[in-house]
């Protein structure tokens, strides 16, 4: 009896040895992959901060507080105050229309929105230079009128709400896609207005997911590089943003203070990690808990 | 029938058309004022083609080195268990998060002849900073996440059973991993790396700053069009632009098309 016991034992072992790996080769691709996830991600988030701090706290004080510095910080904000909110309105819009209805062209919409992925920075920053630039067409207009967007506070908002444009839209279509109507047409049917279904149903049920988004929104808002780049025009204490304050100390050799600068960022950028990821653990918390009620009733 | 479609989708399409089928409609009729001589003229400029051979050659080298990579990442992440491993699956997603213009100063100082990882380099002979290998870790830095995160999920649905089917069988680990998994897991490995490498065509942020930018040496395509702009030259910016756009339009069309055939829609982006 023990015997035969054994003998199936060994086989199921042989079968689990079949689907996995030695245990010294596991250890050697773990060790493969972490060595280079140290040396690609961690050593260089180290070394943001241990070269903001290399020439002591009063240096690094002194050019985050700096004026220019200062400056560039707040436009950064509003650049993300302004393009944030802008994109939840539309990311909401947008995917109430493409989830809870029918229509032709469903494909296409969604394909446009997806456009700015497939745009590299530089350019995205072209086709405002083009359309609202000096030599544009509407570029006599707008100078007879005083508006300046182009090398302007506008230009930069512009490109940034470009460039953020599919973040929340793309985490809120496949959510509501899966939640369905049911849920709406059964607060309608209970004679409750089409904003009332919006605000008490609706947006609870996917308020973790809009946020997820304005998240990730807000970090390449607050990050955007290339095509905030082409439309600044990199005016000192005007139109410079976080990440061109960075490129103009680097380029004056001021590395302390570039890193100072950039270390404000890299900060941002561990925020929105860790936020990212609680907000994960909860989704998957909540996922389990209601399959546990779920089989509960059942 | 729910109430608000006129609304939603009429908002929704007027700031779609404001915010990216304006300008888009406006860099395609730019390009069309373009004569067909002036556009030959502008995209046979010496310096432009070795700035697409550049770039090119260094994208293409980042999305391999990614594949093999992004593999490894994704299959230690689902298949083993190790201390840490949630703060690992965090930590694959900094480069996303990480603004581009902070990776490439850092990586610049770092790859540095003095620098922590460059002084390493230096009895080897390696250059990083202001060479191609420069350019090339940079886009790798900035688009590490792809193929980690559309394997991921491919993984994770891979059942067993297959795999000891075939070991039951006879056959050996790594027969199962070529004839079971990789089949499996290809066209998910296939999609990061195109994405990966759309990515790396149009870094710009984290390049610049390593990349020392030589005329015909380190100069990417994304700095060509920059630099046209800065001259004011609009017509020559539009014509590459147009050109990097639709390459990049195409690579995505081609991943639909992966995607659609093999009928599951991995996770985005």
């Amino acid at each position: 009896m023990s015997g035969a016991v054994s003998s199936l034992n060994r086989r199921a072992l042989r079968a689990t040895d079949a689907t996995t790996e030695p245990l010294w080769v596991r250890i050697l691709l773990t060790a493969i992959a972490l060595s280079f996830l140290a040396l690609f991600l961690v050593i260089p988030l180290i070394a943001v901060f241990t070269e903001a701090f290399s020439r002591g706290a009063d240096v690094y004080w002194a050019a985050i507080t700096e004026p220019d510095a200062w400056h560039a910080i707040k436009l950064t904000l509003l650049a993300a105050a302004i393009s944030v909110p802008l994109n939840v309105v539309f990311g909401l819009s947008a995917a109430w229309a493409i989830t809870k209805f029918h229509f032709r062209g469903k494909q296409a919409l969604i394909t446009l929105i997806d456009l700015p992925f497939a745009v590299s920075p530089v350019v995205a920053g072209l086709i405002y230079v083009l359309l609202f630039g000096a030599q544009s067409w509407l570029g006599p207009w707008l100078s007879d009128n005083n508006i300046k967007i182009i090398f302007a506070v506008p230009g930069i908002v512009l490109a940034t709400v470009f460039v953020t444009f599919p973040f929340i839209a793309r985490e809120l279509i496949p959510l509501m896609e899966e939640q369905g109507t049911s849920y709406e047409e059964a607060s309608l049917t209970l004679g409750a207005s089409g904003w009332q279904t919006f605000w008490r149903v609706t947006l609870p049920s996917i308020k973790w997911g809009l946020l997820y988004g304005i998240i990730l929104c807000n970090a390449r808002a607050m990050g955007e590089f290339g095509a905030v780049s082409v439309v600044s025009g990199h005016i000192r204490g005007q139109t410079n943003t976080l990440p061109l304050h960075i490129e103009i100390l680097y380029n004056e050799y001021q590395f302390a203070a570039a890193f100072a600068a950039a270390s404000l960022l890299a900060g941002l950028a561990l925020i929105t990690l860790v936020v990212k990821s609680l907000l994960e653990w909860h989704h998957v918390r909540e996922r389990e808990k209601a399959v546990r009620a779920a089989s509960q009733q059942a | 029938m729910l109430p608000g479609f006129k609304l939603s989708l009429g908002l929704g399409v007027f700031y779609l058309s404001l915010i990216v089928l304006l300008p888009a409609i406006t860099l395609v009729l730019q390009t069309l004022e373009i004569s067909w001589d002036e556009f030959v003229f502008y995209l046979t400029d010496p310096r432009l083609i070795a700035a697409f051979k550049v770039t090119f050659a260094a994208a293409a080298c980042a999305s391999l080195f990614n594949g093999a990579l992004g593999l490894l990442l994704a299959w230690i992440l689902v298949r083993y268990e190790f201390p840490g491993k949630k703060l690992v699956d965090t930590l694959v997603d900094l480069p996303f998060a990480l603004p581009t213009a902070v990776a490439g100063l850092t990586l610049s100082a770092l790859f540095a002849q003095n620098g922590w990882l460059g002084r390493w380099l230096v009895p080897l002979d390696i250059k990083v900073s202001y060479t191609f290998i420069g350019i090339v870790i940079a886009m790798l830095f900035t688009s590490i996440p792809f193929v980690v995160r559309t394997l991921q999920p491919v993984l994770e649905d891979l059942s067993p059973e297959y795999e000891e089917a075939a070991a039951s069988l006879g056959a050996s680990r790594s027969q199962i991993f070529r004839r079971i998994i990789l089949p499996h897991i290809r066209p998910a490995l296939l999609i990061g790396m195109a994405l990966s490498f759309v990515r790396s065509l149009g870094e710009f942020g984290a390049v610049i700053f390593i990349a020392g930018n030589m005329p015909y040496e380190t100069e990417v395509v994304s700095l060509m069009i920059f630099t046209y702009i800065g001259e004011y030259n609009y017509p020559a910016a539009a014509a590459v632009a147009m050109l990097i756009l639709a390459a990049s339009l195409l690579l995505l069309l081609v991943i639909q098309v992966i995607q659609s055939y093999y009928g599951r829609r991995h996770r985005k982006i």
